[in-house]
């Protein structure tokens, strides 16, 4: 009996009130932009301007058409599988090291994980330059790919971290007990029971790259990422091709985002045999 | 797989294991024997290095001296893969992502058995533990009890050397509990299975064993039958651990006649068991007196000792009633008094005479 009259009140309560009206203005302070950028994707105009005068698809023909744009979109997609392969490769040894073993300076190495993301990206560019234009590596993607791998590996390893330590080490103990080697328990314990982790890791470490600007200005030359082709475009010709692009961009990332947490579900819940 | 012929049970043997971490002694020379089909508890409070001890024979830990044998053959320095020991963790350590089926069927895949094989023994092993219908479930949609005997078939299914049990049945309820442990009793003495059980619970370590070993701080106090343990311990430690106790300190006076006396420290005399080798007079002993064995001298015309005393406390256990006395020297005594029909029962304040036998009176250490 009580138990409703409780809710009803809750329901009326003031802080409840202002809590919900508060969330609903952060929700539309993030949604704006996408409010703004579709509509003018689909711009009849030939400059940017908002509310478009009219609509067309010419913004999207003209991306589709241009074989700069499309050279751009592959280096960066290419960039950011990269990125994505590497942070892994290198992330989930360190972050099982991290967690696992006991050597010297270990909470030392833990703590300068994160150093990437406290460095200013243009310091670490200008660092970054130097370095490559010594190696040879400027305008080449694989080299952009290195230097997002340093970016995105902080995100990696402290995802990664957290969800090695929330792992049950008994499981993997179990695992080999049952004569499961130390590998075989890893591959068919640890690794499903953290690919959570390991999926929201991999769409971190692809975003990171995906969208990096400061970092590609200094080292793609040339041959440009998508971001840096963005940026070239908004400093030379202002008109709408920025926003389509932009809009797909959002998509793209978007299915990208659902689908790592498709992943991430698949991996919770295993469907019975 | 309950066949004589599948017998593949092994003896036990832990030699001189010593265990160190950084200034922690863990283990300190610890041997141990389990026959070939025996039920050995590890009792101990936490922290008294029983864990440590299954981790050693499991493989987990290595020792820093000392080696195990399963089986007649030495595994101490092999990986926990190749010791062929079945292990029920205190948590389960189901795999969550895995089926009921394939958690149990796990063992067999990594040994290679052939998979009509593995279909059949890993039915069986639910058969055992009553759990066939629900091999597709995942491990969290079941009961506690269910997860329990999940982790036992998966622990039996590939006939080990040496079952391990740690703790197995800290998270069930009372009654759960209880019946489990009959239950894995039952299975363990079915399949003829050598079995090193952990437990903090010496009720539990009395229902399930044929041997108790007691132990603290890294070493083994006394190995023995429970009824032994629990009616002989060889130090005040154990007889503490192990059920309610009375631990007097007095003084061992000339004997005259059988039974030899010794003065507590109130000034009261009583008379002690004589078995064993009675300290010469003058010797500070202590003496374990079992609450249960302690009753109304007025029932008992054959209780050598009677000791006049005041009621401090009286709780009220439904089963038996429970006193605090105070005796001669403001010493106090615990007494559990049968709650049948003809017992008295006293309040705080009351005065009694309670009465034991010389031969429940036992020393037990001798300083």
């Amino acid at each position: 009996m009580a138990h409703p009259t409780r809710r009803r009140r809750a329901r009326r309560d003031p802080a409840r009130i202002l809590l919900r009206a508060f969330a609903g203005l952060v929700f539309f302070f993030l949604m704006l932009p996408l409010v703004v950028v579709f509509p003018i994707s689909f711009s009849a105009g030939s400059y940017l301007r908002f509310p478009p005068p009219g609509f067309s698809l010419q913004w999207y023909e003209r991306y589709w058409n241009d074989p700069i744009w499309i050279d751009a979109t592959i280096r960066s997609l290419q960039v950011g599988v990269a990125t994505t392969v590497l942070a892994l490769a290198v992330g989930i040894p360190l972050a099982f090291g991290l967690t696992r073993a006991r050597f010297p300076l270990r909470g030392a190495i833990e703590q300068s994980i994160s150093a990437p993301m406290i460095v200013p990206h243009i310091v670490l560019s200008i660092a970054i330059y130097g370095l490559f234009s010594k190696l040879g590596l400027i305008g080449e993607w694989y080299g952009i790919a290195i230097a997002h791998t340093v970016l995105a590996l902080p995100f990696v390893v402290i995802v990664l971290v957290a969800g090695l330590r929330n792992f049950d080490l008994n499981l993997e103990l179990a695992a080999r007990g049952m004569g499961a080697s130390r590998f075989q328990a890893i591959r068919r314990v640890t690794l499903p029971m953290v690919a959570p982790s390991v999926y929201s890791a991999a769409f971190l470490a692809f975003i990171t790259s995906f969208d990096e600007l400061v970092v590609a200005m200094f080292l793609s030359g040339a041959n440009m990422t998508l971001p840096k082709k963005m940026f070239d475009n908004i400093m030379t010709e202002i008109e709408p091709t920025v926003a389509a692009v932009s809009a797909l961009k959002i998509l793209f990332i978007s299915i990208l985002l659902l689908l790592s947490l498709r992943f991430r579900k698949a991996a919770d819940t295993p469907i019975a045999h | 797989m309950a066949s004589n012929s599948d017998k593949t049970s092994g003896d036990l043997s832990v030699t001189g294991i010593h265990k160190r971490y950084g200034q922690v002694r863990a283990l300190a020379d610890v041997s141990l024997t389990v026959a070939a089909g025996e039920f050995l508890t590890i009792l101990g409070p936490s922290g008294s290095g029983k864990t440590t001890l299954l981790k050693v024979v499991a493989g987990f830990e290595t020792p820093d001296e000392g080696d195990v044998r399963v089986g007649g053959r030495d595994v101490t320095d092999l990986d926990p893969a190749q010791r062929n020991i079945g292990m029920v963790f205190q948590n389960y350590a189901l795999f969550p992502h895995l089926t009921v089926e394939r958690n149990v069927a796990f063992p067999l895949e990594m040994r290679r058995v052939p998979t009509a094989e593995i279909r059949t023994r890993v039915a069986e092993a639910l058969a055992l533990v009553e759990l066939t219908g629900f091999e597709h479930r995942l491990p969290r949609q079941l009961s506690g009890g269910q997860q329990q005997r999940v982790a036992l078939a998966r622990a039996i299914v590939f006939r080990p050397t040496l079952l391990l049990l740690d703790e197995p049945f800290g998270a069930l309820d009372r009654k759960l509990r209880e019946s489990m442990q009959l239950e894995v009793r039952r299975l363990q003495q079915r399949l003829g299975l050598t079995t090193l059980f952990i437990t903090h619970d010496q009720e539990e370590a009395l229902v399930m064993s044929d041997r108790i070993a007691v132990m603290d701080s890294g070493r083994l106090e006394q190995v023995g039958r429970p009824r032994d343990i629990y009616e002989a311990p060889q130090s005040p430690l154990v007889a503490d651990f192990v059920g309610e106790s009375n631990i007097l300190s007095g003084t061992v006076e000339a004997a005259e006649g059988a039974a030899p006396a010794v003065r507590l420290e109130g000034g009261t005399l009583i008379r002690v068991a004589a078995d064993g080798a009675v300290p010469a007079p003058g010797a500070r002993v202590r003496v374990l007196l079992r609450p249960e064995r302690l009753g109304d001298a007025g029932d008992d015309p054959g209780a050598e000792n009677r000791i006049p005393g005041t009621v401090v406390e009286s709780i009220y256990l439904g089963l038996s009633d429970k006193y605090r006395l105070r005796i001669a020297g403001g010493i106090e005594l615990l007494a559990r008094m049968g709650a049948s029909r003809t017992a008295r029962r006293y309040a705080e304040g009351d005065a009694i005479t309670v009465g034991f036998h010389a031969a429940d009176a036992r020393i037990i250490e001798v300083r």
